[in-house]
């Protein structure tokens, strides 16, 4: 039987911040894989390292040493400019405060990434509009984000966080603003994304109801992983 | 949806600090526009200057006379199509407020010589037959609602008593840099009454015009010119109108430049008004920015926006600046028309004007460009929230 590669492979993976003279460790000597289509869930305490660990595997920061291989691609050895052509295709990005831009509508804010594509003005709309129709806001279209509420301002993001097809979603406290009934709704939605459609979600979060939508839990603690990860199926 | 429309949404987000922001480029460019226009003003003579225009004078100064006999000997040298003369009258129309400038020429030279002072035909062949006649420019007769046949009456104070004129000519200006605020009349006329009253100073004149053949035989001539009268009574000075008109602009000069200086000073101002503004937005902006960056867009994306901004601000503060100028200038240019009497908004300052708002608007985002490009996306983020 052929064995099928990882997608995303970290190995050795160091991350340190300077304060000062002081170098502080924040991930030291992480090694692990995520699998295709897997829906993983980092926790640890505030300060363990996961949210630098989901920016590193998602392009958007330089590790010290170790590779991160996602789909075949070494990412740490991409320049500036090739690490943003190499998110824009690859990775959603899913905020806690949801980062929306305040002066364009929903329609707006989920067609931004395909301004960087080749596709023709009625292409991006026609793709926005099914992003939004995926997350149920076929009837918030117009609505700038100040006139919706936090659980559909994060469906938004969900939708821009899709619109470009991406392989991989990250997720930074997805939950962490909202209710808990919008919580529950973006858990759900953000699990249908990953059973219908397939993609591969890394979702860091405190919240342990959040983390049990994951089929794989992983510990963080001072940079380390603490534990075996504990598969949630 | 399109970089451009994000842009200009952008502009108006805090649209109380964006209008006062362009208010404040419209005023200045209102400002660096009638500066401009004030020191083009100032050159108009010098403007509308003839390269084929010799002005010879007395060496000693302006003020010392020469004898009309030199006319003749004027005309024979080589190179000289046309002589002309007159003399500054210095007259006073009613009261000193009512400043003109009027002088006493020999008319028919004198028109042939200034092609663009453009005149009718009866009117100039009345003018020219009649000794007491005068023509004024269309702007005075206007200002002081002189018609044909009306009689104007000046008071001398270089040549004293009342001296009258009857109005023959209303001349209009062939070019928008004439000057439509003098008022000629007979170097006879003038002449004949000063042989009775004064008879020393008669038969003198205050310069000769001399019209060429060529503009590159200017210095020749005036060089020949000059030699003929040497060791003379009267020696000459001659030179080009240019240079004549310049000499009476550089006794200014200094003014010029402190106007000059105020016109650029203010553009500094509002290129600091502009660039804090922009500083302003760029940092309460700067996790968006980051935004954009996490989701693919590049430095040159965030500089577009940064600058399309502050040149989108700078354009509509210019464009308000300009619309004003124009009726602005017009009031100005009535108010002050005894000082400047050439004073219309030219299209080189118009140009000036867009030139200063674009490098207004560029200067201004740098700085943020540099700061907004530069900052690391985990660092932008970590601002929202």
């Amino acid at each position: 039987m052929e064995h099928k590669a990882p997608l995303v492979e970290i190995k050795n993976l160091n991350k340190s911040y300077r304060r000062g003279n002081q170098i502080i460790p924040v991930l030291e000597n992480i090694t692990f894989a995520i699998e295709e289509g897997e829906f993983l869930a980092l926790m640890g305490p505030s300060g363990s390292g996961k949210s630098t660990l989901l920016n590193l595997i998602a392009g958007i920061d330089k590790s010290d040493s170790g590779t991160i291989t996602v789909g075949g691609i070494d990412i740490t050895v991409l320049s500036e400019a090739e690490l943003a052509q190499w998110r824009a295709a690859n990775v959603g990005f899913i905020f806690q405060f949801y980062n929306l831009i305040p002066v364009l509508t929903a329609l707006g804010n989920v067609e931004l990434p395909l301004l960087l594509t080749h596709l023709s003005r009625k292409e991006r709309k026609e793709h926005a509009e099914a992003a939004l129709r995926i997350v149920n806001l076929s009837d918030r279209m117009s609505h700038y984000p100040s006139q919706l509420s936090g659980g559909q301002q994060q469906r938004v993001a969900i939708a821009r966080a899709i619109v470009t097809d991406p392989a991989i979603l990250v997720a930074d406290e997805p939950t962490g603003d909202l209710d808990r009934v919008s919580a529950k709704e973006i858990l759900e939605l953000m699990g249908r994304l990953n059973a219908e459609l397939g993609k591969t979600i890394i979702m860091v979060t405190h919240d342990p109801h959040a983390a049990e939508k994951a089929h794989i839990i992983r510990h963080l603690e001072k940079g380390i992983f603490n534990a075996s990860p504990h598969a949630h199926l | 949806m399109h970089l451009l429309t994000l842009i200009f949404k952008n502009t108006f987000r805090h649209t109380l600090r964006t209008s006062l922001t362009i208010l404040g480029i419209a005023i200045v460019i209102l400002a660096f526009g009638l500066l401009r226009t004030v020191v083009s003003a100032w050159y108009a003579g010098v403007e509308a200057s003839s390269a084929n225009r010799l002005v010879t004078r007395n060496s000693i100064s302006l003020v010392f006379s020469l004898p009309i006999s030199y006319k003749e000997k004027i005309r024979q040298i080589p190179g000289v199509k046309i002589v002309s003369y007159g003399n500054w009258f210095g007259g006073i129309y009613i009261d000193e407020k009512n400043f003109f400038a009027n002088f006493a020429v020999e008319p028919k030279s004198y028109l042939e010589l200034y092609p663009e002072y453009v005149l009718l035909p009866d009117q100039r062949a009345v003018f020219l037959r009649d000794r007491k006649a005068a023509i004024a420019g269309e702007k005075l007769a206007t200002k002081y609602g002189w018609e044909l046949g009306d009689t104007i009456t000046l008071k001398g104070t270089i040549f004293p008593g009342n001296w009258e004129f009857v109005l023959r000519g209303v001349y209009r200006g062939r070019d928008k840099s004439t000057d439509e605020t003098q008022f000629f009349f007979h170097w006879d006329y003038l002449n004949e009454a000063i042989k009775k009253t004064m008879p020393l100073r008669a038969d003198q004149t205050g310069f000769y015009l001399v019209g060429i053949t060529s503009p590159d035989l200017a210095e020749e001539v005036a060089i020949a010119l000059d030699t003929t009268f040497k060791n003379s009574l009267a020696e000459t000075l001659t030179e080009t109108e240019k240079a004549f008109q310049m000499s009476f602009v550089s006794m200014s000069e200094a003014i010029v430049v402190a106007i000059q200086m105020v016109s650029f000073v203010v553009i500094v101002i509002i290129m600091a008004v502009l660039a804090n503004t922009m500083a302003m937005t760029a940092r309460e902006r700067i996790g968006e920015y980051a935004v954009f960056k996490t989701l693919g867009f590049g430095g040159r994306h965030i500089a577009a926006l940064i600058f399309g901004e502050s040149l989108f601000i700078a354009m509509i503060g210019c464009a308000i600046g300009i619309v004003c100028t124009f009726p602005i200038a017009k009031v100005f240019g009535k108010t002050m028309g005894a000082y400047f009497p050439v004073f219309h908004v030219s299209m080189a300052t118009i140009c000036l004007d867009v030139a200063a708002a674009l490098l207004v608007g560029m200067i201004a985002a740098i700085f943020p460009t540099w700061r907004a490009v530069r900052i690391r996306i985990a660092d932008g983020l970590r601002r929202i929230g």
